[in-house]
C-alpha cells in the first residue's frame, strides 16, 4: 500500500469517527472493570441508565473498560463528544475523574464510589456500613444457633468496613451472637467465583452459621446458592436478591446506585445538575433493606420493628454506625 | 525345512531418517522353539521386534505368522495375531491388582464382574499349565520385579499368544529369578508357545535358545543352532570384523602415568552398581583401549572420570593433581582444568549443541577460557578465528563456522569435537567411540590424530565398542565386564580370546 | 541453503506476519458475524492505535509493559525454562518501585529516584523469582508449577500490605500514597521535543525498556553467561558436560527474567499511576508469554510483538468505544486469536512456507 491510500484509508478511519462524534448532550456512563453485567453495582448502574432511557425516551451511552487505563480515556472520548454528565463508576476511576475534569472544566463528571474535588466532579458515596448494620441486626434476631456467618470478596477496605457494620448490627442485639467470616480471595477473581463462595458458606454452615451475609459479587451468587441448599438463610447485597432463594432469602441490603445514576441523568436532563460531594445512606434512602413478598413470612413483625427502629435511629443521628473509614479499625 | 514356521520375515527394511536400523531382514523362527536374538545397543534389536509387534511400520518387505502374510498396523493387530510382548519396561498400572493389570485392555464387554470371573478361572489355569504362580489380588507395585514380569507374560498368555517376545527380560532381574524366568519359558515352548528372546547376553542365549540370530548394524548376520555355536563364535559376530584401515604407528614409547585411576566405583541412577572398583593406569605416550560388549559400565566409567556423573569412591590423579571424583563438588569444568580432554560417546546427546553455530561449538567447555572474550563477554572474533583455524587443519567440511552445527555430517561433527579437545593440548585425553557413526575416510583421519597425540607424549584413554578399532590403536588392551577390567591384554591377542574376556565368559584378577 | 529451510527474515518477519493476518482474517469473520463492517473494524483499530498523537502514546505506553514481560519471558526461554510467574514478580516488583519513591519523592528530584526505583523493581522481581528457582534446580519442583502458585503468594501478599500496612489513611482504596514529582518519571513527550501525546501516559520508561532490550541481546549473545544459558536450554547434557552447572544457571536465568519482569512495574507505578495500587499488572505478565514467543525470544522481535500487542488494547478500546456491538469482550477475542495463531498454531503455516521455499529456491540454486 502506497504512503497515499494508507493515509488516505486511515483518514476514512477518522471521517467515520467523526461522524459518530456529534455533538449530543446524551449522558454517558463509564463501568468499572467488573463489566456491565456484573450482577453487582455496575449492573445497578446500569438498570438506572435503563430507567432513565425508558422514562425519558432519551438515549445515552456507555463503556466497559477492561483495564483501569482505559478509563482516562474513555471519560476524554464522552467529554469530547459532549456528553453530560459522564458517570464513572466504582473508586478505581478516581484519578482518571480528576484527571478528566482538569482536562475539560467545562464537562460534568460524576463518580460513584469516591470522592473527587474538583468544581464540575459530582461525587457519589454511601453509607453502606448503616445498610450492613440493619442486616446483621436482623440476621441475630433470625438466627437459632446464635452464629451467623459474612463472606466477602476481598479483604479491602470497603469490604472491612461493611463487616463492621455486619457485626456491630448482630451485637445489637445480643452480646453472644457470634460472627463467623471469611474473605474470598485476594485478586479480582474473588469477586467472581460462585464455587469458592458456595464451599465458603458451607463451611460456615459446618460451624454452625445459620443466616449467612454476602458482600462478594459473583462470589455471593454461590454463597446464596449453597445456603439455599442446606435449608438456611441468606442475605443479598447491592441489589434485590429476594427472588434467587424465596423463602431463603432473610432480606437483601440495596446500595441505590441505580438511583444515583439516574439522579444524575435526570438532573442534567433538567438543567439542575450540581457537582459536590453526595453522601448517602439509610436517611437518604441511598442505602435500604427489601421487604417483600419473597421474604414477607421470614421477617417477623418483632423483627421488622427492631429494623425500623434502628433505621430511624441512624436516620435521626441518635444511633451511629462505626465507620472503619473513618473512625478507624473495628472496636468489636 | 519342513518343520513348520511361526514367523517369518522377508526383506524387512526401516529407515529413521539418516539412521539404516533395519536393512534387508531375513528371519525364520520355527513353531514351538526358544529362538535368540543377540547384538549391541543400537544393532536394530528392538526397532525389528517392534515391527513385529505393529509400533512401527516397516519401509518394505514382508512378514507372514502361520505361513500366512500379514500385516501389522498396531499392537492391537500383534495380538489379534497371536503375537505378545513383553517389554523391558513393564507395562503395568503399579497400583492395579495383578488381576486387573492382566484384563487391562481385555476386559471383555462393558461390565467388569463377568470378566473378572472368567478372567480369575484362565488365570488360574494359566498358572498351573505354565507354572506361573503369581496372587491374582497382590497389588503389582507391591510385587518384586521377577513377579511383575511373570504378570506381563501372564497377560500375554490372557491374550492368547501364540508367539511372545521378550525384550531384554533379564536386565532387571537376580541371577535365581533368571533362571525362574528360563525355567517357565522352556515350560511355554515344551507347551508348544514360540519365544523370542531379545538379549546382549551370551550366556543367557547358551542357556535357554534353540537358535540363535546374531544383529549388527541393523542386519542379521548370522543364525545360528544353539548347540553348535559357542560364545566366543557370538561375541566375535556381535562385536563384527570390519576390514580396518592399517593404523600406521610405532610402537609405544611409555613415559610417567599422566593418568591413575584407583579404586572406582560408580553406581547408575537406580542405584546399580556399573563400575565396580576399577583400578588403572594410562602413561604419557600411550594409548590404553578399552574394550567390551556395550553396557558393561565402559560409558559410565568415561564419565565419572569427566566429572560428569558421580562416583561413589574413587581418586583420579590427573598429571600429577589428585582429584577425589565422590568429593561433593564434582565439576568437569575443574577436572577438565587440570589437562583432561574428553570427546563424550554420543557427540549428539554430550559433545555439540546441534542447535549451535559450529564456531560456538568450538568453545564448548572452554567457554570460560580467557583467550575467547574479556571479562563477562565473548570475543567473538576471537572465537570463530579459533574455529577457522580448526576447520582448516582438521579439514572440517564444508568450510563454513557460521553454519548449524546439525547440518555437518557425523564424521565432521565427530571432527568438531575432536578438534575442540585435541587442540587445547590436554595432558590426558578421554575418548569414547571415536569413529561410531563416521565415514571410512573420517575413520583413517582421526585414528591418525589420535596417534599424533600419543606420539607428542600424551596420554589417551579410548574406549570403542569395535574391537578392531582398539586392538588397532591400542598399546594395552583392558577388556570390561559387567563393570569390573577381566583382563589386559595386548592388542595383538586373538579376537577370539578377547571375545571371550567380553562375553565374560573367563574372569581374572585384573592386574 | 540447506533442504527444510527458510531464510531468516522469512523466519522472523514473513511467518509473524502470516499468523497475525490470519488471526485478523478470522477476526474479521467474528466481527461480520455480528452483523458489523470487519474492514471498518479494521481501520477503526489501526486509527485508533497510530491516527493520532494521543493513540501513539497510549500504544507505546502498552508496549513499554509487554517488552518488560516478554523479555522476562524469552531470557528464561533461552534456559528452557518457562517462566511463567512474569505476572507475581512484575507485581511485587512494583513493591520495590514504591518503596523507592514513596522514601525519595519529597526530597530529591525524579532522576534521582529512577536508578533506585529501576533497582528496587528489578531486585524485588528477581526476589519472587528466586524461591521458584531454587526449588527447580535443587529439588526438580518445576517452574511453570511454582511461578504460577508464586502469583497467587504476590497477590495475597500484596493486598495484605497495601491494605493493612501501605494504605494511606481513611482511603476507600488499597493503594499508597500520590507520588510526589520526585517519584514521576516524565512523559515521552515532555522529553522529545514536537511531540504531543496528549493524556497518554507514555513516559521515560519505554526508553528503558529498549535499555532492557540492548541488555538482553548483549547478555545472550554476547557474554559468557549468556553462552551457558543458551547451551543450557538447547541441550542439558551437553552443558554438564562443559562443566556449567544447571543450578547456577538454573537460579542466575530466572532471577534475570524476574528482575525483567518487575521492572514492568517502574512503567506502570513510577510512570503512569504514580502510587501503588492492587491489580495494577492486570495479565500484562501473561501476555508477556505470547510477546516472547511471538518475538521469537529476539529482543528485536519483542519490540515489534509488544506493539502489536499495544495496538491491540489501544486500537482495541478505541474499537469498544466506536463499534457498541464490539464489547470488550470481543477485543479479548481478537486478542486470544492473535495468540493462537502467533504462538499455539505457530507451526501449521510453516510446512507450507517451507516447502515453498523449496520450490522458489531450487531454480535459483541450479541457476547458481
Amino acid at each position: 500500500m502506497s504512503l497515499l491510500t494508507w493515509k488516505s484509508w486511515l483518514g476514512g478511519a477518522a471521517m467515520l469517527l467523526a461522524s459518530s462524534a456529534g455533538l449530543s448532550a446524551e449522558p454517558a456512563l463509564v463501568y468499572s472493570v467488573g463489566g456491565k453485567f456484573d450482577g453487582s453495582f455496575n449492573e445497578a448502574a446500569y438498570r438506572g441508565a435503563e430507567r432513565f432511557a425508558a422514562e425519558t425516551g432519551e438515549s445515552y451511552r456507555d463503556f466497559e473498560i477492561a483495564r483501569d487505563a482505559e478509563s482516562l480515556q474513555a471519560l476524554r472520548n464522552f467529554a469530547r463528544r459532549g456528553a453530560d454528565p459522564v458517570v464513572a463508576i466504582g473508586f478505581n476511576q478516581a484519578s482518571a475523574v480528576s484527571g478528566a475534569a482538569a482536562d475539560f472544566p467545562d464537562a460534568n463528571f460524576a463518580i460513584v464510589d469516591m470522592v473527587v474535588d474538583a468544581p464540575n466532579v459530582r461525587s457519589v458515596v454511601f453509607r453502606e456500613h448503616e445498610g450492613a448494620y440493619i442486616a446483621g441486626l436482623l440476621a441475630a434476631m433470625a438466627s437459632k444457633t446464635g452464629t451467623i456467618g459474612f463472606v466477602g470478596g476481598m479483604d479491602i477496605p470497603i469490604i472491612r468496613r461493611f463487616l463492621c457494620g455486619y457485626r456491630e448490627g448482630a451485637a445489637s442485639v445480643s452480646g453472644d451472637v457470634r460472627v463467623i467470616f471469611n474473605m474470598a480471595g485476594d485478586t479480582p477473581a474473588a469477586f467472581a467465583d460462585p464455587a469458592r463462595g458456595a464451599e465458603l458458606a458451607r463451611s460456615q454452615i459446618a460451624r454452625g452459621a445459620d443466616v449467612i451475609i454476602q458482600a462478594a459479587g459473583g462470589t455471593g451468587i454461590g454463597v446464596l446458592q449453597a445456603v439455599a441448599d442446606a435449608g438456611k438463610l441468606g442475605i443479598g447485597t447491592d441489589s434485590n436478591q429476594n427472588g434467587l432463594h424465596p423463602g431463603h432469602m432473610l432480606t437483601s441490603i440495596r446500595k441505590r446506585i441505580d438511583t444515583a445514576v439516574y439522579a444524575n441523568f435526570m438532573d442534567a436532563r433538567a438543567g439542575a445538575w450540581t457537582p459536590g460531594v453526595q453522601e448517602l445512606g439509610l436517611k437518604e434512602g441511598g442505602m435500604d433493606w427489601v421487604l417483600d413478598a419473597d421474604n414477607r413470612a421470614l421477617v417477623t413483625s418483632a423483627m421488622e420493628a427492631a429494623a425500623r427502629a434502628a433505621e430511624a435511629g441512624i436516620a435521626q443521628g441518635r444511633l451511629s454506625v462505626h465507620d472503619t473509614m473513618r473512625d478507624g479499625e473495628c472496636p468489636l | 525345512m519342513s518343520e513348520r514356521l511361526a514367523i517369518e520375515l522377508e526383506g524387512i527394511d526401516k529407515r529413521f531418517g539418516a539412521v539404516h536400523a533395519n536393512k534387508d531382514i531375513h528371519l525364520k523362527v520355527a513353531k514351538g522353539s526358544i529362538h535368540g536374538i543377540v547384538g549391541e545397543n543400537g544393532a536394530g534389536k528392538s526397532t525389528l521386534m517392534s515391527i513385529l509387534y505393529g509400533f512401527y511400520h516397516a519401509d518394505g518387505g514382508e512378514i507372514r505368522v502361520d505361513g500366512k502374510t500379514v500385516t501389522i498396523a498396531s499392537s492391537q493387530a500383534a495380538i489379534a495375531l497371536g503375537i505378545g510382548m513383553v517389554h523391558q519396561h513393564f507395562m503395568l498400572v503399579e497400583n492395579f491388582t495383578v488381576l486387573e493389570n492382566v484384563i487391562l485392555g481385555a476386559e471383555g464387554g462393558a461390565r467388569l464382574g463377568a470378566g473378572i470371573g472368567r478372567a480369575r478361572a484362565e488365570l488360574k489355569r494359566l498358572a498351573a499349565d505354565y507354572d506361573l504362580k503369581v496372587d491374582p489380588d497382590a497389588v503389582t507395585g507391591d510385587l518384586p520385579v521377577g513377579l511383575q514380569q511373570r504378570v506381563e507374560i501372564l497377560k500375554a498368555l490372557f491374550r492368547g499368544a501364540d508367539v511372545l517376545i521378550l525384550d531384554e527380560p533379564t536386565g532387571v532381574l537376580t541371577p535365581p529369578e533368571a533362571d525362574h524366568l528360563f525355567r517357565i519359558l522352556r515350560v511355554l515352548r515344551d507347551e508348544g508357545k514360540t519365544v523370542l528372546l531379545i538379549t546382549h547376553k551370551l550366556r543367557e542365549i547358551m542357556a535357554v535358545t534353540d537358535e540363535v540370530s546374531v544383529m549388527r548394524r541393523g542386519e542379521i548376520v548370522a543364525t545360528r543352532e544353539t548347540s553348535k555355536t559357542s560364545m566366543g563364535e557370538l561375541a566375535e559376530l556381535m562385536v563384527g570384523r570390519r576390514v580396518l584401515l592399517e593404523v600406521e604407528k610405532t610402537p609405544a614409547q611409555p613415559g610417567a602415568p599422566l593418568l591413575t585411576v584407583e579404586g572406582l566405583n560408580v553406581r547408575d541412577g537406580r542405584g546399580v552398581e556399573v563400575v565396580k572398583d576399577v583400578s588403572f593406569q594410562v602413561r604419557a605416550g600411550e594409548i590404553v583401549g578399552i574394550a567390551g560388549v556395550s553396557g558393561n559400565g565402559q560409558s559410565e566409567l568415561l564419565e565419572a572420570i569427566a566429572g560428569i556423573r558421580p562416583a561413589r569412591s574413587g581418586i583420579v590423579t590427573i598429571d600429577g593433581t589428585r582429584v577425589d571424583l565422590a568429593a561433593a563438588r564434582r565439576d568437569p569444568a575443574e577436572i577438565r582444568s587440570y589437562g583432561l580432554a574428553h570427546v563424550p560417546e554420543d557427540r549428539h546427546r554430550m559433545g555439540l549443541v546441534t542447535r549451535f553455530h559450529e564456531y560456538e561449538n568450538a568453545i564448548l567447555g572452554y567457554h570460560r577460557d580467557p583467550a575467547y572474550g574479556r571479562g563477562a563477554f565473548l570475543d567473538l572474533d576471537a572465537i570463530r578465528d579459533t574455529a577457522r583455524a580448526e576447520i582448516e587443519k582438521y579439514d572440517i567440511r564444508p568450510p563454513d563456522c557460521f553454519l548449524k552445527t546439525a547440518n555437518f555430517s557425523g564424521g565432521n561433527q565427530q571432527k568438531i569435537v575432536l578438534a575442540r579437545e585435541i587442540e587445547r593440548d590436554p595432558a590426558v585425553l578421554l575418548v569414547g567411540q571415536p569413529t561410531r557413526g563416521v565415514d571410512i575416510g573420517a575413520i583413517e583421519f582421526i585414528h591418525k590424530r589420535l596417534v599424533a597425540l600419543r606420539d607428542a607424549g600424551k596420554a589417551v584413554l579410548l574406549v570403542s565398542v569395535e574391537l578392531d578399532e582398539v586392538r588397532a590403536l591400542a598399546d594395552r588392551v583392558l577388556v570390561m565386564f559387567d563393570g569390573r577390567v577381566v583382563g589386559e591384554r595386548a592388542p595383538e591377542t586373538a579376537e577370539s580370546e578377547l571375545g571371550l574376556l567380553m562375553a565374560g565368559a573367563v574372569q581374572e584378577a585384573a592386574e | 541453503m540447506m533442504a527444510g529451510q527458510m531464510p531468516r527474515w522469512a523466519d522472523y518477519i514473513l511467518m509473524p506476519a502470516i499468523n497475525v493476518a490470519a488471526a485478523f482474517f478470522v477476526s474479521g469473520l467474528v466481527v461480520l458475524a455480528i452483523g458489523e463492517n470487519p474492514f471498518d473494524a479494521v481501520r477503526i483499530l489501526v486509527w485508533g492505535a497510530f491516527g493520532w498523537n494521543e493513540g501513539i502514546g497510549f500504544t507505546l505506553f502498552y508496549a513499554t509493559n509487554f517488552i518488560f514481560t516478554g523479555l522476562a519471558v524469552a531470557v528464561a526461554f533461552h534456559a528452557s525454562l518457562f517462566n511463567i510467574g512474569g505476572e507475581g514478580q512484575a507485581y511485587v516488583g512494583g513493591l520495590g518501585v514504591a518503596l523507592a519513591c514513596l522514601a525519595l519523592d519529597r526530597f530529591v528530584p525524579w532522576w534521582v529516584t529512577m536508578p533506585l526505583a529501576v533497582a528496587g523493581a528489578a531486585a524485588f522481581g528477581a526476589a519472587w523469582a528466586y524461591i521458584p528457582a531454587v526449588l527447580q534446580a535443587k529439588r526438580g519442583s518445576h517452574v511453570v508449577i511454582t511461578t504460577i502458585m508464586f502469583n497467587f503468594i504476590a497477590a495475597s501478599l500484596m493486598v495484605y500490605l497495601l491494605v493493612n500496612v501501605m494504605a494511606k489513611e481513611g482511603s476507600m482504596q488499597p493503594e499508597t500514597r500520590t507520588f510526589e514529582d520526585g517519584g514521576r518519571l516524565p512523559l515521552l513527550d515532555t522529553i522529545l521535543p514536537g511531540v504531543d501525546f496528549g493524556s497518554a501516559p507514555a513516559n521515560l520508561s519505554f526508553v528503558i525498556a529498549l535499555l532492557a532490550c540492548l541488555f538482553t541481546w548483549v547478555l545472550i549473545w554476547r557474554t559468557r553467561l549468556g553462552y551457558e544459558i543458551r547451551t543450557f536450554g538447547a541441550n542439558q547434557t551437553a552443558a554438564v558436560y562443559a562443566g556449567i552447572s544447571p543450578v547456577r544457571i538454573t537460579i542466575v536465568t530466572m532471577l534475570i527474567s524476574g528482575g525483567l519482569a518487575g521492572m514492568m512495574a517502574v512503567n506502570e507505578i513510577m510512570g503512569s499511576q504514580h502510587r501503588l495500587l492492587i491489580e495494577f499488572v492486570s495479565g500484562y505478565g501473561f501476555v508477556g508469554i505470547a510477546v516472547a514467543l511471538m518475538g521469537r525470544s529476539h529482543p528485536l522481535g519483542i519490540v515489534f510483538a509488544a506493539i502489536l500487542f499495544g495496538m491491540l488494547y489501544q486500537g482495541g478500546a478505541e474499537l469498544a468505544f466506536e463499534m457498541p456491538a464490539i464489547t470488550r469482550d470481543m477485543i479479548v477475542v481478537i486478542q486470544a486469536l492473535v495468540i493462537l495463531f502467533a504462538g499455539a498454531l505457530e507451526h501449521m503455516f510453516r510446512p507450507t512456507l517451507i516447502k515453498l521455499f523449496g520450490i522458489l529456491s531450487a531454480p535459483a540454486s541450479r541457476a547458481a
